[in-house]
């Protein structure tokens, strides 16, 4: 598959205060989306993600680095006619109704008073904004403005839909509707590009991920590839059993309402487990094989940093 | 593309402008001093219409920059303090188109201002004389040509300054405007030598925003030279679009952390 956004040795270097004091953000970044995957852009919070995505979008200069949108330089209206951008923690013109505001971005891409219709009509349904349609953004709560921010970013129908931090702030219902959207997207055939610093939601949606530490990327690739499948331990909650008698077959954690949770890091000791379980006429209440996750890729990679 | 993007921007800035409470207040305390004038002129000796029509068009003239200063230095600066531009910018758009749709946006603003002061005088001269008069709407139209500049002004500061700092420079502006022409007039009393040439290279340099006061000759029904009213409205055209060049370049390569 094509490369819909290339970033090659992107170097950005901010300076603050009166005297000012350099502070290097981006120490020189390569990565590459492909078209119809959803990529996801990882990182602790101010390890330069945001930077980035302005950089990508021309928000911001960057010191060094070329970037590549559609195949054209980043800056090139014809490439940003082709991105759908959401920004972290939206801020929008509260003077305006939600339909007035959608029609305004629509406006800008030249689209047609009859396909802004339409359009503004269809996102509104997908995002669930259709009661609050005309009332004035200054009303909305945070997840409302997510949501028809989100709407915003799809009003020109873009290949590429660029999302920072698109579940930061949202109850669990919230999310898992947005990260539906998300889905349907690909299934469209869009390129979604999205940071988070929330590693279940990229685990569950992303097909490739890059890890940025403090403006480097240490890691990046298809998920399958990074997280490793071999079992790293199972988690095994019994009662019936005491503890000291578990010591010799695992790491018993903690016994809460008579369950032990006993940790097993030698697969081979399991059914030495179950078997001392039976025989004390025990029940296990559960058995989980854990295998590594994106949160112990992650946590590895930012804790010697 | 530039002409429908500038007009798509302007029109949003025109929605914003009207529905910002500040306008309002300005608007009514410029009427509020129109006819205020009609009480001033019951105080004072000789030609009574010639008070009103003076106070009446200088609290237009003053309200209409105040408009444009008050507005103008926050329209540029909210957007990047509300983070609005972010969305915007990553649309197809070019930074100047954006500035100029800011820039023109305003100004249609200030003109319905206008047109709506210039009505409440124009119905008030109306009321007193039964004559409607010519020369008032031409005085207008050169309040028109100030406003064009100092709102460009505005935009100016407000690309990389707060609204306060940026409203008090851009009074600094409108006030300097006024009274350089002074500067003028001492350099002639002053010995010609190094004092001379610094006040002639100062008020060369400083704007004078005199140009477009032409309130004496309509009020005492003066002539008006079209030299000069050609002078005057190309003065404000070519210094408003220098400033908005000037504008345009600090904007362009500005970086919205």
């Amino acid at each position: 598959m094509s490369a819909i956004l290339t970033v090659d040795g992107l170097k950005k270097t901010y300076s603050q205060g009166f005297i000012p004091k350099r502070r290097e953000v981006l120490k020189g970044i390569s990565f590459s989306v492909s078209e119809g995957e959803i990529f996801g852009f990882l990182g602790p919070n101010g390890a330069g993600k945001t930077t980035t995505i302005k950089c990508v979008l021309g928000l911001i200069f960057p010191d060094a680095g070329r970037i590549e949108l559609c195949g054209r330089p980043h800056l090139d209206p014809r490439s940003k006619a082709e991105v759908g951008f959401l920004p972290e923690n939206p801020y929008f013109y509260d003077y305006l109704t939600a339909r007035e505001f959608l029609d305004f971005y629509g406006q800008l891409f030249g689209l047609a008073a009859r396909v802004r219709r339409e359009r503004i009509a269809g996102l509104l349904k997908l995002v669930d904004m259709e009661r609050a349609a005309d009332i004035s953004l200054r009303k909305y709560s945070r997840g409302m403005l997510q949501r028809v921010g989100l709407a915003q970013a799809l009003i020109n129908e873009p290949s590429l839909v660029v999302l920072d931090e698109p579940l930061g702030g949202l109850d669990p219902l919230g999310r898992k509707e947005i990260r539906d959207i998300i889905l349907r997207l690909r299934a469209e055939g869009k390129t979604v590009f999205l940071s988070s610093h929330i590693l279940q939601d990229i685990e569950m949606i992303c097909d490739r991920v890059a890890i940025l530490v403090e403006g480097k990327i240490l890691s990046q690739g298809r998920l399958a590839d990074l997280v490793s499948e071999k079992i790293l331990f199972t988690e095994i909650v019994l009662s019936g059993v005491g503890e000291r008698d578990l010591a010799a077959l695992g790491e018993p954690l903690s016994a809460q309402a008579g369950r032990t949770l006993l940790k097993v890091y030698d697969e081979a000791r399991i059914p030495a487990v179950l078997e001392l379980v039976r025989d004390r006429k025990g029940s296990v209440h559960s058995l989980l094989p854990r295998t590594q996750t994106l949160e112990d890729l992650f946590v590895g990679m930012v804790r010697p940093q | 593309m530039t002409a429908r993007m500038v007009k798509v921007i302007a029109a949003n800035t025109f929605k914003e402008a009207v529905r910002d409470r500040v306008l309002y207040l300005l608007l009514f305390f410029a009427a509020a001093a129109i006819l205020l004038s009609r009480v001033l002129a019951l105080l004072t000796v000789g030609d009574r219409m010639k008070i009103v029509k003076d106070v009446g068009l200088s609290a237009i003239s003053i309200f209409g920059a105040l408009m444009a200063i008050l507005i103008g230095t926050g329209l540029v600066y909210k957007e990047i303090e509300k983070r609005t531009i972010f969305t915007l910018i990553s649309k197809p758009i070019h930074r100047f188109e954006f500035l100029l749709g800011k820039y023109l946006g305003l100004i249609l603003t200030l003109a319905v201002m206008l047109t709506s002061m210039g009505l409440i005088f124009l119905g008030l001269v109306l009321v007193e004389t039964g004559v409607f008069e010519g020369r008032i709407l031409l005085a207008l139209v050169y309040v028109f040509f100030e406003l064009l500049l100092v709102t460009a002004v505005a935009i100016l500061f407000s690309c990389f300054s707060t609204p306060i700092l940026s409203s008090l420079f851009s009074l600094g502006f409108y006030l300097i405007g006024h009274f350089s022409w002074s500067l003028e007039a001492l350099a002639k009393k002053v010995r010609p030598g190094p004092g001379r040439t610094l006040l002639g290279v100062l008020s060369a340099v400083l704007p004078d925003l005199e140009n477009f006061n032409i309130r004496t000759e309509v009020v005492h029904a003066l002539p008006l030279p079209a030299a000069h009213l050609a002078y005057a409205a190309a003065y404000g055209i070519l210094y408003a679009a220098f400033v908005l060049t000037l504008a345009v370049l600090i904007f362009r390569r500005r970086d919205f952390v």
